[in-house]
This record gives structure tokens, C-alpha cells and sequence, in this order.
């Protein structure tokens, strides 16, 4: 589905990104682990068309996208997320899902001005939809509040709610688990994988919670200083001797089992 | 007398309100929804009056034209070149942050007024532009500016629908969220650059009729008219005061703040002679003040940005 080949990306003399290569295959909930600065999240961007790299190339299928920018990768349903919840503070939850929907005729002045019908048909349309991802991730309560009040898991959860509005095909989530609560975090990973599951989502995920990663995540992916280190599964990689030297062994502040350790340390 | 003088003031200041309104509406769709740092009002205000000027004006030997063609044209002109001005100014810098474009937009209002006092060929200099009619001065015998006040309303109204509705639709909410977080916006599959540019022109399409508007009212255009101070501090109050992102916020800050302004001016007048200078410093104090007291004790403004009503209800 996302092949990323040969990828580089330079900050200054740093390479957050050294000639990184591997696939997310077709209906995979890929994990993407690594410790802190090992150019996850960077590559992350460069998935989804936010920076652009120095070289290599993304392709979606057989397509070649490096050059596309963000919203052209969101048409061919390539989604992100971002490590710290991005809400839209003043708006509703209900209004910051309704916001998702590509080519509403709406969002065109003309249209607004001269098509009022059709937009208030295509409102009621996907308001309904909105309702129905809301009720998928028990959040129905929270409709009309304000996503600036969201706690840290519920915009997680909201944000996920985002990528339900389109017809994704890859969701990439960067650390759905930080700063969420057991329970809610039960209820996330339930829900990735039913989304999985139900309607085909592939999944990549970036976490340091090792327990999640196991739970939900095959094939799993290590990096370190901007390399894949080692595939495999989760089985594979806990076995991995260079694995357990540049992450999950030795330091336990860089360990990785116990999620919040490692968010401590996280810049 | 005295009544037909009462009656003379309030038609002036509701015909200024009303120019003033459509200034603030404009300055709510590029700051209120977008969050665009537009500091230059007084280029596409300015802008928009010369326009109408020489495109309806009595053909003058002093400056380009004018074309002698009805009000209708010089207002949809107006509307047009400030438009495409902010066109250019805005793929230029509105994939700059937005301090970028405060400063940027300071530039182009800066060239806009040297472009006016300087192109003499064009805009007849400092000496400016005259004999430009007010239309409808007939339609109430006696009060020539009646007739104009009510064509303010209705245009007022208009763009009032006009910027309400694309507020309350698709447009105006990837407006909101794009302001609230951009990289979101990005990442809902938005065109972000592309909804910027729309807001943009949009906003200084609307300055453009509100200078329109003026130089109607006024019969006279010249680049003192258009000074920071008059042109764009005012605007920029009368949007905070009144409720950035709030429409209805928009023209009630229009409405106090003119009222103030204007109000200190005859207050001005009764002050001793000789104080005339320090008056006019003041007036500019007062209206900072009551800023200040309306941000500390509403810092949204009188009218405070809401969650507009949704469009299927």
C-alpha cells in the first residue's frame, strides 16, 4: 500500500532520516516503533506530503506521491494524525468532524451564495454521518461541546473520529496512546482495530506503549537514528539483539515496556 | 433650523457607520474567520475610492478619466481592482506566517498612498479628485443625503447577507478551523493556501465597496482621506471592540466607536482655542481608552464569536 524507499532527510548537519526503506502493506496495522529521535515522527511528515524529503520517494500503490502535497494525499485517502492532539479549539465536536468531507459544495463561496439548497441537503447528510462516527466512539455526549474542553483522550479520540469522515484508505497515527487513560485507551485500541477489521483501514502507528504495540500491531518496525533497524513481528523484534541494545533493553528510561517512563523522557 | 441641522448629523454619521460597517465586515473575513493579520485596510479602502473616482467622474484634464459611467460600475470596480490586488498581494504572502503578513500588508498600504500622492497623471496628486456624484440625491426632495443613506443600507445589507451566509457555510467553518490549527486543516485534506486567498479577497473586495461608498458620500478623493490613522486603526477598533468574528460584533463596533470618534470631535470644539492641536491627540487617547476598558472588561469584544447556527437547521 505505502512503500517508502531510500528516504533522507537532513536538519542542519543531523540526518533525522538516513536512507530509510519499508513497506505498510495492504490491511496491515503496522507498528512503528524506535527511541526518541529515531525519525519517526519526521518520516511520519514526509508520508503524508507535510515536508518534503532531501531524496528517496513515497508511493501509494503504484503511484509515485512524494511531490503531492498534503491535501492531494488526503484525496487518495493517506491520513495523519499528529503526536500532540491537534483540535480546533472554538469549534464544536460535531463541526470539527462535519469540517472533513472533501469537495463540499459548500466550502466554495458561490456555492454557499447561489447553491443553499444543495448545501443545506449535503449538511444534513454528513451531520448524519458525523452522528454516526460519534456514536462509534461513544463521544455522542460531547457533540456540542467545545474541543478546546476535550480532555487529552477524548481530542485523541476525536481525531480518530476525523479520519472516519473520508473514505480512508492508510491512517497514519502518531502516538495515539500518549497522555491517554487506561480505559480510554482500551477503548482506542478496540476501536482501531474494529476500523481495521470492518471497513479495511491499514493502519501505521507510531507508540511507545509496548503493550499496545503487541496488542494491536503486525508486522512491527524499529527504527533508530533515522534507519529501519529490524521488521518482523512483535515476537521477532523483542527477540532482536540490536532491538533490545538501541531501545528496549539496558536503560530503563529508554525501555519502552513502561509507557510513561518513556514519555517522561520525551522532549 | 435646528431640527434640519439634527437631522443633517444623523444622516452623516449613519451614512459614515454605514461605510464604516462594510469596512469592519471586510476586516472580520480576513482576521475574525482567518485569523489574518491585515494591517494595510487603508490600501484596498483607498483602492476602491479612486477607483469609483475616475471611472465616474466628469472627464478631468488633471488625472486619468473620469469615464462620466454610472455609480453601478464604479462600485463593482471598485470591488473588482481591489480584489485583484489583494490577488497579487495575497499568493505573494499568504503562505507566510502571519507576522509576515502584517508587515507585508503595512508595505502595501504604504505604496498604495505614494502611489496616490506621486502618479499625478493618474490620481491628480495631492489635490486629489473631485465632482464625483452622489447617487439617489434626489430621491427625498431637500435631503440629498437621505437618499444616499438608504443606498448604504441596502448595500450594507447586502454584504451583511453576503459574509454572514459564507460564515455559516462549509467555507467559514474551514475558515475557523484553519485559524484554530492550521496543520489540522492540512491534515482534514483542506487546500489551506487556497481558502486563504479566497478570504483575503473576499475581505478587500469589501474594503473596495466601502471606498466606493466614501468617495460617493464625499463628492472628493484625496490620499489624506486614506491615512492609517482614519483608515485602518479605526477599522481595526471597531472589529476588537465590537467582537472579532461576530458580524453583528462587527457593525456595533462600527456604530460606538463612530459615535465616539465623532462625538469627541465636537468635544474638540468646545475646548479653548489654541488647545485645537492637543484635542486632536486626545481624541485619538479616548478612543484607545475605551479599547482598553471594553478588552479588560469583554476581551471578546461587546458581541463575542459563537458557533454559528448550522446551516441544516
Amino acid at each position: 500500500m505505502i512503500s517508502v524507499r531510500n528516504i533522507v532527510k537532513a536538519f542542519g548537519g543531523m540526518r533525522a532520516v538516513d536512507d530509510c526503506s519499508f513497506d505498510i502493506a495492504d490491511g496491515t496495522i503496522t507498528g512503528l516503533i524506535g527511541p526518541n529521535g529515531a525519525g519517526k515522527s519526521t518520516l511520519f511528515g514526509i508520508i503524508a506530503g507535510f515536508e518534503p524529503p532531501d531524496s528517496g520517494h513515497i508511493y501509494l500503490g503504484d503511484e509515485d506521491i512524494t511531490a503531492l502535497p498534503p491535501h492531494r494525499r488526503f484525496h487518495r485517502g493517506l491520513l495523519r494524525t499528529f503526536q500532540t492532539p491537534r483540535g480546533f479549539e472554538n469549534m464544536t465536536v460535531l463541526e470539527s468532524l462535519m469540517m472533513v468531507p472533501a469537495h463540499q459544495t459548500g466550502e466554495s463561496l458561490a456555492g454557499a451564495w447561489f447553491r443553499w439548497g444543495r448545501v443545506k441537503a449535503e449538511e444534513r447528510r454528513i451531520r448524519e454521518k458525523a452522528e454516526d462516527v460519534l456514536e462509534f466512539l461513544q463521544l455522542t455526549h460531547l457533540r456540542d461541546t467545545l474541543a478546546g474542553r476535550l480532555s487529552g483522550g477524548q481530542k485523541k479520540l476525536v481525531e480518530l473520529g476525523r479520519t472516519m469522515m473520508t473514505d480512508a484508505r492508510v491512517v497514519l497515527l502518531d502516538e495515539p496512546g500518549a497522555g491517554v487513560n487506561r480505559t480510554l485507551l482500551a477503548r482506542l485500541a478496540e476501536d482501531i482495530k474494529r476500523l481495521n477489521l470492518e471497513r479495511g483501514y491499514t493502519f501505521c502507528i507510531i507508540e511507545h506503549d509496548m503493550d499496545l504495540i503487541a496488542h494491536l500491531c503486525h508486522p512491527v518496525v524499529c527504527m533508530a537514528q533515522g534507519r529501519v533497524l529490524a521488521e518482523g513481528s512483535m515476537a521477532e523484534i523483542r527477540a532482536d539483539e540490536r532491538v533490545l541494545d538501541a531501545y528496549l533493553g539496558g536503560d530503563p528510561s529508554q525501555a519502552g515496556t513502561s509507557a510513561d517512563e518513556t514519555r517522561e523522557a520525551a522532549p | 433650523m435646528e431640527l434640519t441641522g439634527l437631522l443633517h448629523y444623523g444622516v452623516f454619521t449613519l451614512t459614515m457607520v454605514g461605510i464604516y460597517g462594510v469596512l469592519a465586515l471586510g476586516l472580520n473575513v480576513q482576521w475574525g474567520y482567518t485569523g489574518m493579520l491585515n494591517i494595510g485596510v487603508a490600501a484596498f479602502y483607498a483602492v476602491g475610492a479612486y477607483t469609483t473616482a475616475i471611472l465616474t467622474a466628469a472627464p478631468s484634464p488633471d488625472h486619468l478619466g473620469g469615464f462620466g459611467l454610472p455609480f453601478i460600475v464604479g462600485l463593482v470596480g471598485a470591488g473588482v481592482v481591489a480584489g485583484l490586488l489583494a490577488l497579487v498581494v495575497g499568493l505573494v504572502t499568504l503562505n507566510l506566517r502571519s507576522d509576515y503578513l502584517a508587515i507585508a500588508s503595512i508595505g502595501i498600504a504604504e505604496i498604495v498612498r505614494l502611489v496616490l500622492k506621486n502618479e499625478a497623471w493618474m490620481t491628480n496628486g495631492v489635490r486629489g479628485i473631485a465632482g464625483i456624484d452622489t447617487p439617489l440625491a434626489s430621491l427625498v426632495p431637500g435631503y440629498a443625503d437621505l437618499g444616499y443613506l438608504v443606498l448604504v443600507g441596502v448595500i450594507l445589507a447586502l454584504v451583511y447577507w453576503g459574509v454572514q451566509r459564507a460564515f455559516r457555510a462549509p467555507w467559514g467553518r474551514v475558515l475557523r478551523a484553519l485559524r484554530e490549527n492550521e496543520p489540522a486543516a492540512l491534515a482534514a485534506g483542506k487546500n489551506v493556501l487556497a481558502f486563504r486567498v479566497s478570504a483575503f479577497v473576499l475581505g478587500s473586495v469589501i474594503m473596495g465597496l466601502g471606498g466606493a461608498l466614501y468617495a460617493h458620500f464625499n463628492g472628493y478623493v484625496s490620499p489624506s482621506d486614506f491615512q492609517p490613522m482614519l483608515a485602518t486603526f479605526l477599522v481595526w477598533v471597531m472589529l476588537i471592540a465590537g467582537g472579532s468574528g461576530n458580524n453583528r460584533g462587527a457593525l456595533l463596533g462600527a456604530l460606538v466607536i463612530w459615535l465616539v470618534w465623532s462625538g469627541t470631535e465636537m468635544l474638540a470644539g468646545l475646548m479653548p482655542e489654541g488647545l485645537g492641536t492637543q484635542a486632536s491627540a486626545l481624541r485619538v487617547f479616548l478612543v484607545g481608552l475605551l479599547l482598553e476598558i471594553i478588552l479588560l472588561t469583554r476581551p471578546q469584544g461587546l458581541l463575542p464569536e459563537k458557533p454559528p447556527r448550522r446551516v441544516d437547521e
